[in-house]
């Protein structure tokens, strides 16, 4: 099963070399991204992989997060652009959300058009699968931005059997999702079979955590805790990896790739769930995918 | 690395609006239990404020939010669940005239499409044109759910009678194998268990026939067909001579020492070596992504093919195609497009436009040649270098092609080779 989805992940990843000039991939040092990455060395070895990759550093980022991502981009020999939200908020093009629930994840939305304007990339890989969301659901493989970076999820190219159509117009770009069709569960059971290295986030440990609206939020100084919001000490890992002050941890003892799969396999709440960016209403994804977020 | 093919099934959903599409498949997700609570409880709240009681399982669906105040589906949507057996991988796909292009789409890559039918209503126009656009893209497999059977009491009759009429109007098509299942997608009946309420269907619950239903000859097996999508130049100090071919089988079996033709240099040699990441390979299959190196210095490129000896495509600059349109700029006689055709892409001039489709009738019209969006049309197209291709009923790989409009970059159709 996985190696049919693997296949198919490395054909739309040399698609990509093959269609665009300047091709970018988005690399966030989750998981899924950590796949793509896997998954690009495949389709180019032994050359290496043809893509730059971006990071658009909200500056809450995990610090365990910002260690892998240095390392692996000097395990795979691939050059990293950063576009940095702190910088952004210094120069007065995005303004910071104020009070407890305070994120900067709306406003990455505009630093990752801004980077992909300013390094004039004509596509940008990333690792969005269509089992997360149900906007997620609607999208193509190719999937044409305009001239803003916007998405127009009513007026999508038709896309049919392998053929993609990557032409565009003078300012257009492309985001290309060669994960589409993995669910959370194809990759834990790739992950684990082929010993991928991941931030140790994934795997349980010991960290002080506090309760907000149902989530168990890291205590850390980005997330301003209300008085009666006390942190304990638990034993947890993280399902997905954002920035601090939206993603959420679970309780769980598995240690490993594999001990994950098991725990996956008979878990009744999607990993979306353990995101404050998606639950701040109904159509959050579709909203924030339209202006250009991937 | 071995590849099952048959653990992966793809499947679309077709019918009219209001078939019961959205319902079937939030059936199919929620009994295989590849809903989560989250999602339920987001659907349950949703369900209250629409306020029919039951809850909706089609909201599980419908993503955007114009899909859900319209209540309908706008574009294909797609779903993943999977059993013991197989993994799932639906196209749900809008049931409007205007979104037939979704239909389309999503058939391209299916092995089984689900023809939803109102019980209460039967056959009717939507449901023919999907049957068509089914064996048009010569989806292996074809379903014909008759749903809402709950609200006809479960009658025999009427089920039989439906399968008739549908039988009548697919003696006319290309389909190979069809199954009717009599079934009610919001109850429940004959979608995991047999259902009690119709003793007198004797075939098997749907799930069971999507869990067995044999796909391991839906791919051709035949003929070697390798596109050449990406040349692979290390030019590292390692690997300074590397010159991998990469790409993906789209059809027969490549082994190491076979012997090879090139496309277009007419050039034979043989494979050296079948690359990938994990090593070595003997043989590699449809559709496996792999490398192959070639004993003797060929320049290849992108859009080349890599066939064998004595099994060619046809080398052709003139194409005949049946073709979906779905661009609302029409089809221009005389027209120039873009045409991309597995790895290859050229240029074409559309030469003649043979006959439009009647897709209700199955009748070809001379007189109107006016093709716009959603017309089906058979087109003659003359290429401005030579592809290698197959019959679309012989390979859907090498068979298929899609024209991209100059002016606008959009994918204005889709082409199947006659
Ligand atoms: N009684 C009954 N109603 C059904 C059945 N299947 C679907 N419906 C209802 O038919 C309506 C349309 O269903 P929906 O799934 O949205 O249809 P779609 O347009 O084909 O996706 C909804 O109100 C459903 O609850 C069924 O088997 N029995
Ligand atoms: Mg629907």
């Amino acid at each position: 099963m996985i190696r049919l989805l693997e296949s198919e992940s490395i054909f739309v990843l040399r698609e990509v070399a093959a269609q665009f000039n300047n091709p970018a991939l988005l690399f966030s040092g989750g998981k899924d991204s950590i796949l793509v990455s896997w998954l690009a060395r495949k389709a180019f070895y032994p050359a290496r992989i043809p893509f730059t990759f971006i990071h658009i550093d909200t500056g809450h980022n995990f610090p365990e997060t910002m260690d892998f991502r240095d390392w692996w981009m000097n395990e795979l020999g691939v050059k990293l652009v950063v576009g940095s939200v702190q910088e952004a908020i210094d120069r007065g093009m995005v303004a910071e959300e104020k009070g407890y629930n305070a994120s900067r994840n709306l406003i990455q939305t505009a630093v990752l058009l801004d980077t992909i304007e300013k390094y004039r990339f004509d596509a940008a890989i990333g690792g969005a699968r269509r089992d997360e969301e149900k906007a997620r659901a609607k999208e193509r493989f190719f999937s044409h931005r305009d001239e803003f970076g916007q998405w127009d999820p009513k007026n999508q190219r038709p896309e049919l059997w392998n053929l993609f159509n990557g032409h565009k117009r003078q300012g257009e770009h492309f985001r290309v999702f060669p994960i589409s069709n993995w669910t959370e569960l194809d990759v834990w059971e790739y992950l684990a079979t082929e010993n991928v290295p991941l931030p140790s986030l994934y795997f349980a440990h010991e960290r002080a955590v506090f309760e907000r609206d149902g989530m168990l939020l890291a205590d850390c100084e980005y997330i301003p805790r209300r008085p009666h919001e006390v942190p304990a000490t638990e034993t947890v890992r993280f399902r997905t990896i954002g920035d601090m002050t939206c993603t959420g941890a679970v309780r769980s003892s598995a240690a490993s790739a594999s001990e994950i799969v098991r725990e996956i396999a008979a878990l009744r709440v999607t990993e979306r769930g353990t995101r404050s960016d998606d639950k701040r209403s109904e159509t959050a994804m579709e909203d924030r995918k339209k202006q250009g977020y991937f | 690395m071995e590849i099952k093919r048959t653990e992966l099934l793809r499947f679309t959903t077709a019918g009219s609006v209001d078939d019961g599409k959205s319902t079937l498949i939030g059936r199919l997700l929620y009994e295989s239990k590849a809903i989560f609570e989250d999602q339920l409880e987001a659907v349950k709240k949703a369900s209250e404020r629409s306020g029919d009681g039951e809850i909706n399982l089609a909201l599980l669906t419908d993503g955007l939010k114009s899909e859900r105040e319209q209540g309908i589906t706008i574009d294909v949507a797609y779903r993943y669940f999977s059993t013991p057996n197989r993994k799932f991988i639906i196209a749900d796909t809008p049931g409007h005239i205007q979104y037939t292009r979704n239909m389309v789409t999503g058939a391209s890559t299916a092995n089984a499409a689900l023809i939803l039918v109102d019980a209460r209503r039967g056959v009717q126009e939507q449901t023919r044109r999907h049957a068509f656009i089914a064996s048009l893209l010569q989806i292996p497999h074809l379903v014909v759910c008759i749903n809402k059977m709950d609200l006809v009491d479960y009658a025999e009759d009427i089920y039989q009678q439906i399968r008739r009429e549908f039988e009548l109007f697919a003696a006319k098509l290309d389909v190979k194998d069809v199954h009717f299942i009599p079934i009610s997608a919001l109850k429940g009946d004959n979608i995991v268990n047999r259902s009690d309420n119709m003793p007198w269907y004797q075939g098997s619950a749907l799930l069971y026939y999507l869990e067995n239903v044999h796909i391991g000859s839906d791919e051709n097996l035949i003929d070697p067909r390798f596109p050449v999508q990406y040349v692979i130049r290390p030019l590292t100090d390692t690997h300074h001579d590397y010159r991998g071919y990469a790409g993906r089988v789209a059809s027969g079996a490549f082994r190491k020492g076979d012997e090879v033709l090139l496309l277009p240099s007419g050039f034979t040699t043989r494979i050296r070596r079948i690359d990938t990441y994990d090593g070595e390979l003997e043989e590699a299959l449809p559709p496996m992504s792999v490398t192959l190196l070639l004993e003797d210095d060929f320049d290849l490129g992108r859009g080349d093919m890599i066939v064998r000896v004595h099994n060619k495509p046809e080398i052709t600059q003139d194409v005949e195609v049946m073709i979906c349109w779905f661009s609302d700029r029409p089809l221009q006689p005389g027209g120039k497009y873009i045409l991309k055709h597995t790895s290859s892409e050229v240029r074409c001039i559309v030469k003649e436009i043979r006959y439009k489709l009647d897709i209700n009738t199955l009748s070809r019209n001379h007189l109107d040649l006016h093709i716009g969006m959603n017309d089906i049309a058979r087109v003659l197209l003359r290429t401005t270098r030579p592809l290698f291709l197959d019959s679309y009923r012989k390979n859907r790989t090498t068979g298929s092609l899609i024209l991209i409009d100059e002016a606008t970059s959009e994918t204005a159709g889709a082409g199947m080779i006659i």
